[in-house]
């Protein structure tokens, strides 16, 4: 295939993805069960690193940002993170602030 | 060929025939509607993460080890789907099947491990039923599990076509969106890992 001349075949992008990944998995692991942080700040933390790690994936192995739509993709992406983020935190907010015992014990 | 006044030489095969760019959109938007599905069991998982009734919590049954051996398969199997998608576009049809089967050996590892660890807990006597924390334990897991065991059937199938017919922008986008898949079960992967694991084995 006459493709555009390949610059090096040599897939360095996913090494480095596949690296900062195990890194960030190996830290992760390590603030969780090797600190004695309160639980809160442990989870923002690993939230982070997990957040980053998905990120490297959606953009280094997925491409999500390359082609025509590429923009589209990831305006369709992030809206769908969007939505997560608005039913895991609203289901959780609703579901432990009390709002349940009222109606309850009616 | 009907699509010839669509090809784009220039494009990586996948995205090279006008059909085979909009499946790549179309399957993007169904990852968008994953992401709702996940995030409903991510929210009940948290909802009733405290509910454990009389059964025993999450630090007392999770192991560190087996934690890691899983997270590992998945994510090694993600990076050589990535380098199989990386054969493709040096147009390396061998390359991309070796890559694949690789992916898929690992996937199948995964989801041994995954078995395991459920047949495991079923005979500490933790069942779907215990509580309602291990209820949805078993659901998200049992789901991200089944995706990924309906993705090595799906991409079974499409490597005995790929080795058929070769590398085509018919192929070449299927064997695209089937990455796309394998790459958001580990994305998925990564938030069970943080939020169900390793918050679970925080004291």
């Amino acid at each position: 295939m006459s493709q555009q001349t390949k610059k090096g075949h040599f897939p360095w992008k996913h090494i480095i993805g596949f690296l900062i990944s195990i890194a960030l998995t190996l830290v992760a692991f390590a603030t969780a069960l090797w600190t004695d942080w309160s639980s809160t700040t442990i989870f923002i933390i690993i939230l982070i690193f997990a957040v980053i790690q998905a990120a490297l994936q959606l953009v280094m192995f997925m491409h999500m940002t390359e082609g025509e739509d590429g923009g589209l993709i990831s305006g369709n992406t992030l809206f769908g993170f969007f939505i997560a983020i608005v039913i895991i935190v609203g289901t959780y907010w609703l579901m432990t602030s009390g709002h349940m015992h009222m109606g309850m014990s009616m | 060929m009907a699509h010839d006044h669509n090809v784009n030489p220039n494009a990586p095969l996948e995205y090279q025939s006008e059909a085979g760019r909009l499946n790549i959109t179309g399957f993007w938007t169904f990852l968008g509607a994953e992401i709702a599905l996940f995030s409903t069991l991510f929210a009940s998982y948290f909802a009733l993460q405290s509910r454990v009734g009389d059964g025993p919590t999450s630090i007392e049954m999770f192991e560190a080890g087996l934690v890691m051996i899983m997270t590992m398969l998945l994510l090694t199997s993600s990076f050589t789907c990535g380098l199989a998608i990386h054969e493709m576009r040096a147009n390396n049809v061998k390359g991309v099947i070796a890559w694949m089967i690789i992916t898929l050996i690992l996937g199948a590892g995964f989801i041994g491990y995954e078995l395991y660890e459920f047949v495991h807990y079923v005979h500490e006597g933790v069942t779907l039923g215990t509580s309602a924390h291990w209820s949805m334990f078993f659901i998200l897991l049992g789901t991200h599990g089944l995706h990924v065991s309906i993705g090595i059937g799906w991409i079974i199938l499409l490597l005995i076509q790929l080795a058929r017919r070769g590398l085509t922008p018919k192929t070449a986008s299927k064997v695209f969106i089937s990455s796309l898949y394998w790459h958001f079960l580990d994305v998925v992967w990564i938030f069970i890992f943080t939020c169900v694991y390793l918050m679970g084995m925080v004291n």
